[in-house]
């Protein structure tokens, strides 16, 4: 067994074992993700040297380019954490939940369903009420991710493989496409065009009030994940074993399947359908780290965060003066990483 | 079930009757509503000075001839997939064979600025080829035979795949979105009877391949080892049914874009008609997979007036809880 480090939290009633490994990924990935964050800064349609940035962030009265950097760039950057990491955290949680490593909020409809919420709002004349009601579209969101979640775990009943459990949710993926389509259609053409880019993820135009809707799922969420981690462990061991364990099966399984909507819902209703995040983060962090959930964690937040950072920089600054969705690097990077996944997948 | 050939014969005149019934539904309902006697008149002595005999020729005639070959061809290569995969959730949409052909299609619009029908079904055929191997290489279990899961787990992997790459390229290419949109979304409307001649020498070739491998496709349904010990070989069967799959989806998405679920539902239904014998399936999932995207059409002109729902999305929503149904089900072979 390799080296670790044990925290203790209130008289040893929470504890986490960490690897002095998982502890060197960590430290690393936050270091890129601050270093990728700070190259985010610096680079756009008018590029500016790292210098004047930092100068910028911190002496803003000093500084000219403090409008850009405060108000244009650094919620987008913010923003692009945010939602990578909790796509990402989702991911980890759902593959986890249902023990199959093609699970991701995307794949089973979670996603589906928050965006054809959002959508339905947006056409319905939510757009038309102005941007003081966005909140309203991302709660409609969360109640799309949260039917279809509960949708899935309704008709899969008791007894149901993890399989099946993705084959279900694929149909109602579908579905919710359909669906999301017609509202689509149904709609005036611009409304159209903006709600086609929403709906493949794009953080264009993200400013300091979409942060502060997201910040408080993401700061519940991700340390709550955190904190069930070692139920993901031994959720790993099979239902059997896990019962065996003294684990509440179906009540953990639950806990964990609200926590994942409840994070993938808010990253779309803020950042719309970024698919494949929760996908590919999960599977690199679990290359990184070597085991444990409670690695994992903090590894796939970092990583997703990292994944969408770039994906949205390479979206403002690849096809200029264009600023492309993000989601269309993801979807780039992450479909056929999919299906290279899939090729390795022996049950 | 029907058993005796004289009751699946009164069967298939049954479907056959229901399509007519859907076709003439089709041609006489709508936002203007047509009499039936009119109908007859419009074909036999045409007025040019009538808005709807206009109306009729231009606009309805194309439509129902595109719904029900592309509804005949989405059922009958449906129940060659689930034959030949052995699987009950295969269809053209679900195994990704549409999302690959509407993939080249976009690339090939958008990019080689090809419009016409007849070069963009080639590129459709591609697309549809291309889907079909990445499928069966990603359903491939270790000894060589195909897992029902992992073929529906490869279509949505390569339908996720083909569906962003397009999606990405809409978006960078904003003018092509708008007229691709509906197209994407499956619908028979606003085309003209001439994209659909060219393609019928496909539809044709594609149906007497049928015809003659009808007999040969039975022997699928039975266990490998039972085929071989009966000194039958399987795999050039296999490869031609393959083919007329790649050629009906190819035509179908080049015609009508993106239609769901037509492929899915239909031949269950029909084998739980007709039973499994191919001499009688094949013809009925042609019938009935005419008859439901004739009706599931005529259906979308009064859901949401004035507008029309794509029909694309009346099958899906049709289709899902089918999927549903199938996918809670213990087996997953047909």
């Amino acid at each position: 067994m390799s080296r670790s480090v044990v925290l203790r939290v209130a008289n040893g009633r929470l504890s986490l074992r960490l690897e002095h490994r998982t502890l060197a990924v960590t430290l690393l990935l936050s270091l890129a993700l601050a270093a990728s964050a700070m190259i985010s800064l610096s680079l756009g349609s008018q590029a500016t040297p790292p210098t004047a940035v930092l100068e910028a962030l911190f002496h803003p009265a000093r500084s000219d380019i403090a409008l850009i950097v405060h108000e244009i760039r650094l919620p987008r950057i913010v923003l692009a954490i945010l939602v990578g990491a909790c796509l990402g955290v989702a991911g980890l949680l759902l593959q986890g939940l249902v023990r199959n490593p093609l699970a991701s909020p995307d794949v089973i409809g979670i996603t589906g369903g928050a965006s054809l919420a959002a959508v339905c709002f947006l056409a319905l004349g939510g757009a038309a009420l102005g941007e003081a009601w966005l909140p309203l579209a991302a709660l409609a969101a969360l109640a799309g991710a949260l039917s279809v979640a509960l949708l899935i775990l309704s008709l899969s009943g008791r007894g149901v493989t993890p399989a099946r459990l993705v084959l279900i949710g694929i149909g109602l993926a579908a579905a919710l496409g359909a669906g999301t389509t017609l509202v689509l259609v149904l709609a005036a053409d611009t409304t159209a065009m903006q709600a086609y880019v929403w709906l493949t993820g794009s953080l264009y135009a993200a400013q300091w009030r979409e942060v502060a809707g997201l910040a408080p799922w993401a700061l519940v969420g991700l340390p709550l994940a955190l904190a069930l981690s070692r139920r993901l462990d031994v959720l790993a061991l099979g239902d059997e074993l896990a019962t065996g364990l003294g684990t509440a099966v179906r009540g953990t399984r639950l806990a964990l399947l609200l926590l994942a909507v409840a994070l993938a819902g808010s990253a779309v209703a803020f950042a719309g359908g970024l698919s494949f995040v929760g996908l590919l983060a999960p599977h690199i962090a679990r290359r990184l780290v070597a085991r444990g959930h409670a690695g994992l964690v903090p590894a796939t937040a970092l990583i997703g965060a990292l994944i969408v950072l770039h994906a949205d920089l390479l979206g403002r600054i690849a096809f200029l003066p264009r600023d492309l969705p993000a989601g269309v690097f993801v979807a780039g990077i992450g479909a056929p990483f999919f299906v290279y996944l899939l090729h390795r997948w022996r049950t | 079930m029907l058993i005796t050939p004289m009751a699946k014969g009164l069967g298939l005149l049954l479907g056959a009757m229901l399509a007519l019934t859907a076709g003439v539904a089709s041609l006489a309902l709508g936002a203007t509503e047509i009499a039936p006697a009119s109908l007859f008149k419009a074909f036999i002595t045409p007025d040019p000075g009538s808005m709807s005999h206009l109306i009729l020729r231009t606009e309805r005639l194309p439509r129902a001839v595109i719904a029900a070959v592309v509804g005949a061809s989405l059922a009958v290569a449906g129940a060659l997939m689930q034959t030949l995969t052995r699987n009950a959730l295969a269809a053209p949409s679900v195994l990704g064979i549409n999302a690959g052909a509407m993939c080249f299609v976009v690339v090939a619009s958008s990019f080689f600025a090809l419009r016409s029908p007849l070069e963009l079904v080639w590129v459709a055929f591609l697309g549809a080829l291309t889907a079909a191997l990445l499928v069966a290489l990603l359903g491939r279990e270790r000894g060589g035979g195909l897992s029902p899961m992992r073929v529906v787990l490869g279509g949505v992997a390569v339908t996720a795949l083909f569906v962003s790459l397009a999606q990405g390229l809409l978006i960078i290419d904003q003018e092509g979105f708008e007229s691709l949109l509906l197209w994407l979304a499956g619908s028979v409307a606003g085309r003209g009877l001439e994209i659909v001649t060219p393609l019928l020498p496909f539809f044709l070739g594609a149906a007497a391949l049928c015809a003659l491998l009808v007999r040969q496709l039975n022997l699928l349904i039975l266990d490998d080892e039972v085929v071989k010990g009966l000194g039958q070989r399987t795999g050039r069967v296999r490869l031609l049914a393959g083919l007329v799959v790649i050629v009906l989806a190819g035509c179908s998405v080049a015609l009508a874009g993106m239609i769901g679920f037509v492929g899915l539902i239909v031949p269950h239904m029909v084998r739980a008609m007709f039973g499994r014998d191919h001499r009688w399936v094949l013809p009925g999932c042609a019938l009935l997979g005419a008859g439901l995207l004739l009706a599931a059409d005529t259906l979308a002109r009064f859901l949401m007036p004035p507008q029309e729902v794509p029909v694309g999305v009346m099958t899906a929503l049709l289709g899902t809880p089918f999927f549903l149904h199938l996918a809670r089900r213990r087996s997953l072979t047909p």
